[in-house]
Formats: structure tokens, sequence, C-alpha cells
């Protein structure tokens, strides 16, 4: 026994006093709080999220109340004839040629050029201007809207879906499964997206799809749907299935293994987790560029098909028209351009949150 | 006594991280002298590697802050410019890594690399660097240099490729080389290999050595001065022959304890140190090993200063308990179920 | 060595067969429907449906219509039933418009993404940075066909300023300047999309690549910051660099340049299947489809070979 007055504790009274001191452990947070933490910080992501959420909102519930209350015109509602009131004034939503005396020679305005943006001046009716029709420029921006972002979510979803899947079992499995569904990558992955897109586009569009009890129309919006949803398996499915791979060997899935876990089991509480935050990233990334190719596609012709309106479409519709209305064409381009901005802004606010480069590298 | 080589004085060391301020370093002050090897020991998180890193400039950043000062023959070396320190890198302070598999370019021949080296400091052509090359390698004993200069790194063994990395490390010679855990990833025979060569070539290069470690045991052969960090502090500190017989820490204890010994009774568990590392963002108060510590009692919540407490000069540590209590306690620790515990 | 290189060109000829098989089943399986009234087009007379149905062997199995369909699009006897050309013909005549245009704009595109890729990895965090950043995030959501309307509606003929000919294309062999001065626009709007993601890519890999532990080393050996930059970190950055671009090359050369090409009404390959979609006529989008896989299968080929060259570890394998 010491002879200076120490007391000595024993093990376990140390471990006791040590779990008292809150300042000597690591305190120990979930990965995904610790995320959530660095992405409400980022104010940019924040912003461009509630921005895109807002373009959302409008698309999905205000359509139909803008179109009752503000324009009073339907996505449709052709208008070619018709004459609207302007600060007071009588105009013709689509301009009558006539012919003006300049300087004493008698010169001929052109007919044809429909009204541009009334803002509020026409009391709500053709805010941003009329289509070559009459139609509803804002209007059709709104319902377009929809279409492109129905079809843009939910090819995603159901790419990631698909991906995930494929990846999954791909990765686990290995072996023939994994060369099946590795060459079925292989083959989507060989041919440039914009071509897949029209090729099966187009082809489906003409006679729709008819095969067993499956019936759908050419001009029905599942068309482009499926068609996007193939087009980006592989840039999903890939990586995906490398990270399972290497997941894969790791010591956890051999534990659960051992415990007597069967793969479906393993698949679903051991390798979804992990691959949870590649996933939300990847998924942002695709509604993206599903919506800029469902706009590329229905540009050309190969998506969304008429009458239906989408961004792709309406852009196709102003293309000729430039020099007398270029707003046909530019606001639904304006509105896929900070429509995907705002996703691109977020998703990679969203991967700097999950993953973070850690700004200092601490060496041991 | 001529002007040491290297005089690190109480170095500090701090890093900003999103989680708060991290106290990687905290106070460590040291010298070495030609041809004298310095052993750093501790476990991750210990401060022994930023250390290292900060003598080579290689920790700096936006978000690190260093105090005290890093005397190499005179020049503090914190306070040269990062291009200013190309100079030193590499020609007078060479590095070698804890993993040479990642640590070497794979694009490039090993030969290729070290030449690199040498012309980076050297007023050599392409052959003469290659020559030199081949003769590092030869040095450091590699088989047949002439063909293996020209080879990739995967083409090498990792304990080939550790030895190239001594090589790469020493071909401007270097007056000090630093090696931080250079036999971690490699094999138990290869590490006795690797440490028998850095202890050769310190004679053949006249070069001083700071050994960076968390095993005891390794350098236990090869070290002058050993250095027991923790929690970003020097615990202990002395000669090899004091810290191994006469260890003054708790902590120290806990580390001999958990080497294997041939020339002991067996044991039936290895001594293993209870608990996890404090964070260093939010270190306790008092002796940072207090929590760990079978010994500690109250006088622990004050921190002990790194003081000489025992007969032998220079022989430094940081606990409160009397040196008798140690020297009958600590074999309890270091070697339990021996006679020397009963 | 020259293992690998079979190898890789029997897999390469394995892929296009398998390929030409997918191009099989998106035309004539997958619909449904009859598809020969659909390669008929809309001008359908039931001569042209006989003609096909025989043409392509429609009443026999499967392998015999995919070796058929296979043979009439390369043999040149499939036709565009709407103006009655020859698929082949057609797109070899688009290829020196698509050529200039895709070869043009993918120097631009690649100098300027590498450019401003290190750049902006180089001054991370900086204001350099965030302006590249904000500026590539910006290139990459801009829809393409928008992109260019916006450009020709500032810049050309018909719409604000008059600095650049509406669209058209002029050849090379006819008149130099006039080819270039044609194309800049098309070019531009093309280069836009590909710098503002290479440029991100390429900080990516870089701040990736920094932390690795050879540039460490390079590091503690007392390199110069410009050797590290150049022989260390952009080596291995840029490799990936060379995938995407292989890929993406041959994605447009091989027609996908379609929308820009619409655009701009230059008359290459893409704006062929473009006309095509409008006109509902299959065979010349069956053609460009085969051509444009064809393209990114053999590219795919040859950066797998360059591959072997950048990286030593492949080539034992």
């Amino acid at each position: 026994m010491a002879t200076t007055g120490q007391e000595e504790f024993t093990l376990d009274t140390a471990s006791e006093l040590a779990a008292e001191e809150s300042g000597a452990q690591i305190q120990g947070r979930s990965p995904w709080a610790l995320a959530g933490r660095r992405l409400r910080r980022n104010k940019f992501a924040l912003f461009f999220l509630a921005v895109f959420l807002l373009i959302l909102i409008a698309c999905i519930f205000g359509r139909g109340l803008y179109a009752h209350h503000v324009s009073g015109m339907g996505e449709n509602d052709t208008n070619p004839g018709g004459v609207i009131t302007v600060n007071g004034q009588r105009v013709h939503v689509i301009s009558q040629g006539k012919t003006v005396i300049k300087n004493g020679i008698p010169q001929i305005q052109f007919g044809g050029v429909p009204i541009g943006p009334q803002w509020g001046a026409a009391g709500g009716q053709y805010v941003l201007g009329a289509d070559t029709l009459g139609r509803d420029v804002a209007t059709r921006v709104l319902y377009g809207g929809y279409n492109s972002l129905f079809i843009g979510i939910i090819s995603a979803v159901i790419c990631t879906l698909l991906s995930v899947v494929f990846a999954l079992l791909a990765g686990y499995f290995g072996g023939a499964p994994d060369w099946i569904i590795s060459r079925a990558f292989d083959l989507i992955w060989a041919f440039p997206v914009i071509l897949l897109g029209i090729a099966l586009g187009t082809a489906l569009s003409l006679n729709g799809f008819h095969h067993g009890p499956i019936n759908i129309s050419g001009s029905s919006l599942w068309i482009p749907i499926a068609v996007i949803s193939i087009v980006f398996i592989p840039y999903i499915g890939r990586p995906l299935r490398g990270q399972v791979l290497a997941l894969r060997n790791r010591e956890f899935i051999e534990a659960s293994t051992a415990q007597g876990a069967g793969p479906l089991r393993i698949m679903f509480t051991e390798l979804l987790p992990n691959l949870a935050s590649s996933v939300l990233v990847l998924f942002t990334l695709i509604v993206a560029n599903a919506i800029l190719t469902e706009a590329a596609l229905s540009f050309l012709g190969a998506g969304v098909q008429p009458p239906n309106p989408s961004w792709g479409t309406m852009i196709a519709d102003g293309q000729h028209q430039l020099a007398n209305a270029p707003w046909i064409s530019l606001f639904p381009g304006i509105m896929i351009a900070l429509t995907v901005l705002s996703l691109n802004v977020f998703g990679d606010g969203l991967r700097d949150a999950l993953d973070p480069r850690a700004k200092v590298r601490i060496e041991h | 006594m001529a002007e040491p080589l290297l005089d690190v004085k109480d170095l500090k060391v701090r890093f900003a991280t999103e989680d708060g301020i991290v106290q990687a370093v905290s106070g460590i002050s040291f010298n070495l002298e030609p041809g004298k090897v310095l052993g750093i020991v501790g476990e991750s998180g210990s401060g022994k590697s930023v250390t290292a890193m900060t003598i080579m400039g290689l920790t700096r950043g936006v978000n690190a802050r260093f105090d005290g000062e890093v005397l190499y023959k005179g020049t503090d070396l914190l306070n040269v410019s990062d291009s200013g320190m190309q100079e030193y890198r590499g020609n007078e302070i060479g590095m070698i890594f804890q993993d040479p598999m990642t640590s070497l370019n794979p694009v490039y021949r090993i030969g290729a690399q070290i030449a690199e080296a040498i012309q980076a400091h050297e007023e050599v052509d392409k052959r003469g660097a290659r020559a030199r090359s081949v003769e590092l390698l030869r040095q450091v004993g590699i088989p047949n240099p002439e063909t293996r200069v020209d080879d990739y790194p995967h083409q090498f063994s990792g304990g080939m490729r550790q030895r190239a990395m001594i090589a790469m490390a020493l071909s401007c010679n270097p007056s000090i080389l630093i090696a931080d855990e250079p036999t971690t990833a490699l094999d138990v025979t290869i590490q006795a290999q690797i440490v028998e060569l850095i202890g050769r070539l310190k004679d053949d290069f006249k070069s001083a050595v700071i050994f960076i470690t968390h095993d005891l045991g390794v350098i236990a052969e090869i070290a002058d001065e050993i250095i027991v960090m923790y929690a970003g502090r020097v615990v202990e500190q002395g000669t090899t022959r004091d810290v191994f017989y006469d260890p003054q820490m708790p902590y120290t204890w806990g580390l001999l304890g958990s080497i294997p010994r041939l020339d002991r009774p067996r044991v039936d568990r290895l001594h293993t140190i209870e608990g996890s590392p404090p964070s260093l963002i939010n270190l306790p108060q008092g002796c940072k090993f207090r929590p760990r510590c079978p010994h500690a009692f109250e006088k622990c919540t004050e921190e002990p200063q790194l003081e000489n407490r025992v007969e032998t000069p220079g022989h430094l540590d940081r606990c409160w308990l009397d040196v008798e209590f140690k020297r009958n306690h600590r074999d309890e620790t270091i070697s339990p179920g021996s006679e020397e515990a009963a | 060595m020259v293992a690998f290189l079979i190898r890789r060109f029997v897999g390469m000829i394995l892929v296009l067969i398998a390929v030409s098989f997918i191009v099989y089943l998106i035309f004539i399986v997958i619909p449904g429907g009859d598809p020969a009234q659909r390669i008929a087009g809309r001008v359908a007379t039931p001569a042209n449906i006989a003609s096909i149905k025989h043409e392509l062997g429609l009443d026999q199995n499967i392998f015999v219509q995919w070796f058929k369909m296979v043979k009439s699009l390369l043999s040149g006897t499939l036709v565009s039933y709407y103006n009655q050309t020859n698929v082949v013909q057609q797109i070899k005549q688009g290829i020196p418009a698509t050529f200039s245009l895709c070869i043009g704009a993918g120097l631009i595109w690649l100098f300027f993404g590498v450019l401003v890729g290190t750049i902006s990895a180089i001054r991370a965090g900086r204001v350099a940075d965030r302006f590249i950043t904000a500026l590539a995030l910006i290139g990459i959501s801009l829809p393409v066909a928008w992109l260019g309307l916006v450009l020709l509606y500032l810049f050309a003929d018909d719409g604000l300023n008059t600095w650049f000919p509406p669209g058209g294309y002029v050849p090379l062999t006819q008149d130099p300047i006039q080819w270039a001065y044609h194309l800049i626009l098309p070019w531009l709007t093309l280069a836009v999309l590909f710098i503002g993601f290479y440029g991100r890519v390429l900080r990516s890999n870089i701040l990736d690549t920094i932390n690795e532990d050879f540039v460490r080393t390079a590091k503690a050996k007392g390199l110069s910051s410009q050797r590290i930059i150049v022989k260390h970190v952009l080596r291995a950055s840029l490799i990936p660099i060379v995938t995407l671009f292989g890929l993406d090359f041959a994605a447009v050369l091989g027609g996908g340049a379609i929308i820009t090409e619409t655009v701009y009404n230059v008359q290459g390959v893409g704006w062929y299947a473009a006309q095509a979609i409008g006109q509902q006529d299959l065979p010349p989008l069956m053609g460009v489809t085969l051509y444009g896989a064809a393209f990114i299968v053999v590219f795919s080929t040859l950066i797998d070979i360059a591959y072997a060259y950048l990286d030593p570890r492949i080539r034992l394998t």
C-alpha cells in the first residue's frame, strides 16, 4: 500500500470515471446526422432546392388554378382570331396584316405575328405572350412543365430502382448473373444516348407498344418515360455495381453470412444502406438529365407527342419564329435551365454533405 | 557539444475542422545529432505523424496553425516559405511513409522516380541519375538492380517497394531520414529486415533517423532515444535503456505489456489498455491518460508537467505517481503472471 | 500484348453483332404491330409493304429477319420510302458536315474543359474557382436546342445582331473561311455543355489526386509545385478524361450532335436522322442508329488499348 495517502483505483472505478467525463470520450454521431448538418449549412443548395420545389408545386398544383383564374385558357385552347384589351386598347392576338405609310411610302406590315408578353397589362391574359395558334404561353409553360417534370421524375425513379436491383444482383451473385447484366449494360451504353432515345421513341410512338396484355398507345406519356428509364440504366447501374462489388468482400458481409443471413436479407439490410448515399446523389443527377433528355427528344419529335405540351415541344414550336416571336421558345427554355440548374446545385450540395472531402487530413 | 542537427522546441500544431479545433500536437521538444536514432512511439491520434510531417512542412494549409520552433541547422523551418522548403525536402531531410504501394506513382518506373528525386536537387544528367539509381537499389538490397530499375511499382513485392522508397529518400544524402511507420504495412519477417536496413544505412549515409511507430518492439534494437506520445503530448522521454528498463508512465507500461515476449513466461492474455484515446478537440482536464489509467488518483485531475523525476537526468515523464510505487507495481501491467508481479 | 489486342478486337466484333441485334429488336420486334407497315412509312403502298416483307424476311424466323435486316442496311438496299433515297448514301453524304462540326467542337471542348478544370482545381475555394464552378453548372443545365436558338437570336442574321450567318454548312473544300465562319456558333453550342461537364470532372479528379499518397511522396522529395502538378497530379487526373472524351467524341461523330445540326441546319448525319423523325421514316433511323453505335464500339476498343498504354498495371492482364 502506498505511503503518501494516494488511493489506488481499480480498473472498474477508472472506467466508471471515464464514462462520466463527457470531454474524454469521442462523441459518435450517425453519418446521416452529420450529413444533415452539413447540408443545412449550405445556403446555396437549400436555396436551389426551394426553387425546384417551387417550380414543382407551381406545375403540379398551380396549372389548373392558373388556367382557371388567371389566363382563362386551357393548355390547348387556340385563339387565332382573338382580340384582347391591353391598357384600354383593343389588340389582335395574332397581328393582322396592314399597310402603313412611312415617310410617304406605303409599307406592308405582315400579319401572323403573335402578341408578345403582356405581363400584367391584359389582366392576366397572355402574360408571357401567345404562340402562332394564339395559345397562352404561360399556361402551356405550366402544363408542359407538369408533363416534363412528370416524365423526368418518374423515369428517374424507375431507372434508379431497376439499376439498384441489377447492381445488387450482379454485384452480389457474381458469375453468370453478373455477366449477363454487365453485358446488358454494355449494350445499352454502346448507343449514343440521344440516338437510342429517338430510335426507341420514334418506333414506339408510331404504333405504340402492344404485346400480350400491355397496350400503350403511341402518344402516351409512358413511352418517353420507358425510353428515358432504359437509356440511363447503365449510367447508374455501373457505378453502383462497382460499389456493391467492393462492399461484397468486406468482413461485415462475411459476418452476416456466417450468422445465417440469406442473400435477400444481406442485400437489403447490409448492402443497400451503404449504397444509399450514392443512390441519392445519382438520383438527383438522373432527374436533371432526364428532364434535359425529354426536352431534346420532344424537340425532335420523338418524345412527347402532340397535342400534349412539354417544355421541349414548345421550344420546337417557336424555333422558326425567332425573329418575330422569340418568347415562344425563350420561356420554356428558361424553365428547363432553371429547373435543371436547381437540381444540379442541390445535387452538388447533397454530394458534399454526404461525402465531404475532409478539409484537413489528420495523419496519426 | 556541437549545435544539434535538428532542435524542435515546444512545437504545437492545431487544425481547424468543422467539428472544432484539433490540438494535434501540444508541445513536443527534442533534438537530434548526426547518426542518432530517435524513436517516436504512440497510438493513432497521438500526434507522432503530425510532428514528422510538420518538420517536412507537409501539414501546412489554410486550417493549420503552428507554434514553437523547428530549428534545422539553426534555421526555423516553420518560417521558411513553401517553395523554400523544396530545398530541404528530399535534399536535407528525406521521408518514407507507411504504405509503399500507394506512396509510389503506379505509372512511372521505379528508376525514373528515384532519378526524379536526384535531378530535383543535383546537377546530374539522365544517364548519371539512372546510374545512381541502380547503385542505390543495390545498396538497399534489391537483387539485379540493373534490370529492376526499369520495373513498375506493382512488379515489386511489398518489402522491395519499401526498400526502393528508402533508396529514393536517401538518394540526395539527406542529414535526416524520417521513417513514418515504415514497417506497419509489411510482414513481420520483412519488418525485421527493413529495420536492420535502416540501421545499416544510417551509418553508410551518416544520417540521423526519426523512426515513428506504434510498436515499441520494432525500435528496441535500433533507437538511441525514445519519445512516447499520447494525445498530442510527450508523456515519456529518455534513452532506450531508460524507457525499457525503468518506464515511468503507466501508458508506457501498457505499450510494453502488449509486446509478446519470448523471454518471459507465457501469459494467457496480452495486456490491453482499456478504453480509447481522447478526442483531440475536447481534451479532458488534467492528465490525458487518466480515464484509462489503472493507477489514477485524485492528484491526476491536475495535468503533470514533463519533468525529470528519476535519478537519471534526461529521463522525463508526466506522471504524479511516486517513483517507488511505480517500480513496485508496473510489472502487473508489463508482465502479468511473472514472479516480479507476485 | 498481342494477345491483349486480339482479345479486344474479337470482343469488338462480338459487340457490334450484338448491337445490330438490338437495332433489329428496337425497330422490328419491340413495338408490336406490323413492322412492314411501320417501315413503309406514311406513304405506304401495298406494293411497298409486300416488298419490305420480302426484303426483311418478315415471314421467317428471328435470325433470318435479323440477318436480312443487317444485310439490307449495309448493302444499301433498304431505302427511305419517304423520298426514295438510299440510306447508306445519305449517311455518307452527311459525314463531311458532321465531322467538321464534331472535330472542331471536340478540340474546343477538350482544350477549354481541361484548362477550366485545372484552373478551378488549383485555385480551389477562391474566387476563380467559384466563378468557374457557377459557369460550369449553368453550362450543363442549358438545353442544347434552346442554347442554339438563343445564340442564333442574339448573334445571327434575322436576330438582334447580324454578326454570324443563320446556319447552313459550307464545305471546307469550297471555301475554308466561310466553312469556319458558318461553324463558329454551332461549335460553341455543342462545346458549352461538354466544357462545363469536363471542367467539373477534372476538378474533382485533381482534388482527389492531390490527396493521394504518391503526391505526398512527390512533395516530400522536394519537387517543385509545377512538376508535381503536371507530372504527377494531371497525369493521373487526365486518364478518366481520356475515356470520357473518347466516348463523347464517338457519340457526336456517330450522329449524336443531332440537335445542334438541326438548329443550325448543318446537314450532317444527325440532321438526316432528325428529318426522318419528322417524316416518320424508319429506315434512316435504323441506319444512323447502327452507324452511331458502331462508332462508339470502335472508339471504346481504341480507348481500352490506349488505357493499356497509359496505365502499365493493365498491360499484363
